[in-house]
């Protein structure tokens, strides 16, 4: 078992900036990053699955979401951070101090690590379909990564689920390749902000199919060969043929393993106050995994810098 | 980084070298733009020396083989192809962690 001043878990924006501060603080932090995957719920979080980052302040040209995360992880090494690429399995909380269990530990009877104050910067993932076949069907024609497999969708006519900022970032990376981009949602307006809206309406390659949501998913061969559209007043019942589908309906915290020990909002969501504390003293939390209102990369990692100077001084105050 | 234990194939030398290999290849179709592919690289380094024995590693970038990637209708990065006797006798999508990714080898080897 290994004594830490400071565990961070998740390692998106928020997680990496608390981790920068928090090393230059010389509290050593240990961060456990995650485990490699091909969803939003791996190191890096969900800029790994992004492509070009317009709006991040300082890169005038823009970066890639991945070349970002790598940055970040390299500056927080760096100050003296430390890596354990794994996910947190179970948490004690009751006492101080904290104990965690992490998935590649052998023993799994006693805590592989404590901890005097956590960050719980875990983030957000995509919601999924929830249908039929979804999980079989991830990688041959479902997708969960625009950037990882739109190239494969040349020529093709596919389909884009959602009327977000993401939902939309997704169908125009995706008309670089596809035939067309049918973008399906829910309602007659788009949640997404002015200037990507604007981008799609005038992209000739993108069209809408409106107040519809997906109720099936078709195959030949185990491979997509199109989705059922049903209509949200008339639920009437249209066959849209797609090869490819990509999901960005929207997102829910990453925080099964802290429900029933932080106080938390219906969603899931934890709830933080004077700051980043939460309902436990010593227990702080950042990033999208207590904000569904902002969610920007920006904005996580502001509150990782507000979650680092507050686990400085409580840690000062409890000597 | 031990990148010399792996091989790097391309549309050209890939049916000889999976043909001529006397062990059986798990083949990384990856590109440069994939996240999650360069998550499973280092991962792939490491079985490429502990396992060097059992099983040969080889990467090949979809963005200038597309020929073997449609292929083997590749349509999601990235993938592993395990190649027994130039056979395909396993196939994983999406990035995992080693423990994991072993776990779907091993019967194969």
């Amino acid at each position: 078992m290994e004594h830490k001043k400071v565990i961070i878990v998740g390692s998106g924006p928020a997680g990496l900036t608390a981790a920068i501060y928090t090393a230059r603080a010389d509290l050593e932090p240990m961060v456990i990053e995650g485990e490699p995957s091909s969803t939003s719920d791996q190191p890096g979080g969900q800029l790994m699955l992004t492509t070009e980052i317009e709006n991040f302040p300082g890169f005038p040209e823009g970066l890639m979401g991945p070349e970002l995360m790598t940055n970040m992880r390299a500056q927080a090494e760096r100050f003296g951070a430390s890596f354990k690429t794994a996910k947190v399995t179970k948490v004690l909380l009751d006492s101080s101090p904290f104990a965690l269990y992490t998935s590649d530990q052998q023993d799994q009877n006693e805590p592989a690590l404590t901890c005097d104050a956590l960050i719980v910067a875990t983030g957000a993932r995509s919601i999924m379909l929830n249908l039929e076949s979804e999980n079989e069907l991830i990688g041959h024609g479902l997708s969960t990564c625009a950037t990882c497999d739109g190239f494969f969708f040349r020529g093709q006519d596919i389909a884009v689920v959602g009327g977000g900022d993401s939902a939309l970032e997704e169908a125009l990376f995706l008309t670089k390749f596809a035939n067309s981009v049918t973008i399906i949602h829910r309602r007659d307006t788009l949640r997404a902000s002015k200037i990507m809206q604007d981008r799609a309406f005038s992209n000739e390659k993108i069209r809408f199919e409106w107040n519809k949501t997906v109720t099936a998913l078709h195959s030949k061969d185990s491979v997509l060969t199109g989705v059922t559209l049903e209509d949200t007043a008339t639920y009437e019942n249209t066959m849209l043929n797609v090869t490819g589908l990509f999901v960005a309906i929207g997102h829910s915290p990453n925080t099964d393993v802290f429900k029933g020990l932080l106080e938390m909002d219906d969603a899931g969501y934890i709830i933080s106050h004077s700051g980043t504390h939460t309902s436990i003293d010593g227990v702080f939390a950042c990033g999208d995994v207590q904000d569904h209102k902002y969610r920007q990369a920006i904005t996580a990692a502001g509150s990782g810098c507000m979650a680092a100077i507050d686990v400085e001084r409580w840690l000062e105050s409890q000597h | 980084m031990n990148t010399h234990k792996i091989t790097q194939l391309n549309d050209a030398n890939f049916d000889e070298w999976i043909k001529t290999a006397d062990k059986p290849v798990l083949v990384d179709f990856w590109a440069e733009w994939c996240g999650p592919c360069k998550m499973i690289a280092p991962i792939l380094e490491q079985i490429a020396v502990e396992e060097e024995a059992r099983v040969g590693i080889a990467k090949l970038n979809v963005d200038n083989s597309l020929e073997v990637a449609r292929r083997y209708e590749v349509m999601s990065i990235p993938t592993l192809i395990l190649f027994k006797d130039g056979q395909v006798a396993k196939r994983i999508v999406g990035a995992m962690p080693k423990s994991s990714l072993m776990r779907e080898l091993t019967p194969h080897l």
